[in-house]
């Protein structure tokens, strides 16, 4: 009965990306609808350099950051925290503003890997202090997310301040995607390859959300998950800074919202989760493109927006029971 | 068998558990009785390799705790702890059908789903099993908890104070059931209960505890006389017998 329901949502989810997925192929400034990029021979450069990656940009970035927050909420046992507010994000953000002062020709990849590393660390330490709170206060964990990512947040204005980097950091923390073209945007593949690695390990995050002492005494390498745990936040935080920037409420929302119709049971929620992200993602970038044409906002501003609203839509109805 | 040797615990300069030597045979309900603060839980927690050991030794059927692969350990025994906060959206089936994890690694087989099947039909929950555990009372919680460390299907079932929240009718029947299962399956029950009445009906032996230290060991009507509760409780506590068997009244 909960399988036929929990397929239903899963193939409901794949149809409105699917029909997104063709939309955003057919939105953009050059004003190319979906039948000319199919006859004309300069449309098809068009929609294999731009739109496409764009549009699998979107799809990564969204379905990324959703597991991303999915996870990071089993691990913390807090439904109101996610990457992008509690300091993994910022950590990402660091990492890269003093690899690009000490190094400035260094590599993509290379930039990649120090943000991934900052976001490790960042993301260790918030977690640490998080486990350390007590559980019957749930509001101090997102509240001490989100000092401390401010506080994150505040040292990298600081320092690209210093260093005369102010544009760059506004680069990385709003996202967009108008800058994504074939061969700028192939990073984030890697989020799609930890998602698939979350999804093999699907029960065991269901049972780390249960706790410490749940998870050993199932015969879970609790520390050992704690750490696949953390690597697959801080890569997918940290590939998502660097290619696209910051996009916030993704991880909160989703998550959140596929529980309250499916539960937790993650080996169920996950490709939905995974979907929801993507499609959210998706659809603000088209809305982004579409509200002041052929300008266009970034998505960062629109799921601003979008999330926020999500957000206390959630507050507000209470869980559907049952 | 369960043995533990020269266990020690403190917590900075407080001592918790001291010196601690006991064996628990194989087969049978052990109940762990004793004031608050005695020291029963953080026992529990050590054999069920919750918390590291500080000193001493415990082994399982030979198997240290410490370092036996936990994969192992959780095919031989279940733990269920008595703060149990569960913030999961999970239906009480999912939940249960956890307690397969050792035995599945998370694929359920047919041979699984049997054994959760009868977990929720022996701890009444059937009806609830599609509800999720927030919807549930205290009470009902607790069973499906007690369920999925059943379902574990381990030959040593820890539970540290499992009555709680249940109310008499339910708190009888999970006894039962543990006596049960201990008799009919030759499971080796270590429980931690607060009511030595429980203990002194459904129990082979008791393990007495107070500040660390285990200060009495025996069968209930070696126990439960005025003399040791008060060795162990500290007060005066009128024992009458019913029907042969022992009877604590701590209620004047």
């Amino acid at each position: 009965m909960i399988v036929k329901a929990n397929r239903t949502c899963l193939v409901i989810a794949g149809l409105v990306l699917a029909i997104l997925f063709v939309a955003s192929l057919g939105v953009g400034a050059d004003q190319a609808t979906l039948a000319d990029l199919w006859q004309g021979s300069g449309g098809i450069d068009l929609l294999a350099i731009s739109r496409l990656p764009r549009t699998l940009a979107a799809i990564l970035t969204g379905a990324g950051l959703a597991i991303a927050g999915l996870i990071m909420q089993a691990i913390a046992r807090n439904r109101f925290v996610e990457p992008a507010t509690a300091g993994t994000a910022q950590s990402a953000e660091l990492g890269i503003l003093l690899v690009t002062v000490a190094w400035p020709a260094a590599s993509l990849g290379f930039k990649t890997l120090v943000a991934s590393a900052a976001a490790l660390l960042g993301t260790g330490i918030f977690l640490m202090t998080a486990h350390r709170l007590p559980p019957t206060q749930p509001f101090l964990v997102p509240l001490f997310g989100l000092v401390y990512g401010g506080v994150l947040g505040a040292a990298a204005t600081f320092i690209a301040w210093q260093a005369d980097l102010l544009q760059y950091l506004a680069i990385w923390s709003n996202g967009d995607f108008s800058g994504v073209l074939r061969g700028r945007y192939e990073l984030l593949w890697i989020g799609a390859g930890l998602v698939a690695g979350a999804w093999l390990v699907a029960d065991r995050l269901t049972i780390m959300a249960l706790g410490r002492e749940a998870s050993i005494g199932l015969g879970i390498d609790y520390e050992r998950m704690l750490q696949i745990g953390l690597v697959i936040i801080a890569v997918i935080s940290a590939v998502t800074v660097v290619v696209i920037g910051i996009v916030p409420f993704v991880g909160l929302v989703v998550p959140n919202l596929v529980s309250r119709l499916m539960g937790d049971n993650m080996r169920a929620t996950l490709p939905v989760v995974a979907l929801s992200g993507a499609i959210l993602v998706l659809a603000c970038d088209i809305l982004g493109r579409l509200i002041r044409f052929p300008y266009e906002i970034p998505v960062g501003t629109v799921m601003g927006v979008t999330g926020a609203v999500l957000f206390l839509l959630m507050l507000f109805r209470r869980p559907a029971h049952g | 068998m369960i043995e533990i040797n020269g266990v020690s615990l403190a917590y900075d300069v407080t001592n918790i558990l001291s010196d601690i030597s006991v064996t628990i045979p194989k087969g049978g309900v052990t109940a762990l009785i004793g004031p608050n603060g005695a020291g029963k839980s953080s026992l529990l927690a050590l054999v069920a390799r919750l918390q590291p050991l500080q000193s001493g030794a415990i082994t399982m059927d030979g198997l240290s705790v410490a370092s036996t692969p936990g994969k192992v350990l959780a095919k031989k025994m279940a733990i269920l702890r008595q703060d149990n906060h569960l913030g999961s959206r999970l239906t009480v089936r999912e939940l249960v059908g956890f307690g397969r994890f050792p035995h599945s690694r998370g694929h359920l087989t047919a041979e699984d789903r049997k054994v959760v099947d009868e977990a929720l039909m022996l701890f009444d929950l059937d009806d609830l099993s599609g509800r999720f555990l927030e919807t549930l009372s205290g009470g009902q919680r607790q069973r499906a908890l007690v369920a999925m460390a059943y379902c574990q299907d381990t030959d040593y079932l820890l539970l540290d104070e499992p009555l709680n929240n249940l109310d008499m009718y339910f708190a009888r029947d999970l006894m039962r059931s543990l006596r049960r299962i201990a008799d009919e399956r030759g499971k080796t029950i270590v429980i931690v209960l607060h009511d030595i009445n429980y203990a002194g009906t459904f129990a082979d032996r008791i393990l007495a505890m107070r500040n660390g230290r285990i200060v009495a060991d025996g069968r209930p009507d070696e126990l439960i006389t005025t003399d040791m509760l008060n060795t162990i409780y500290g007060f005066e506590i009128p024992v009458t017998t019913i029907d042969g068997r022992p009877v604590a009244l701590p209620f004047r």
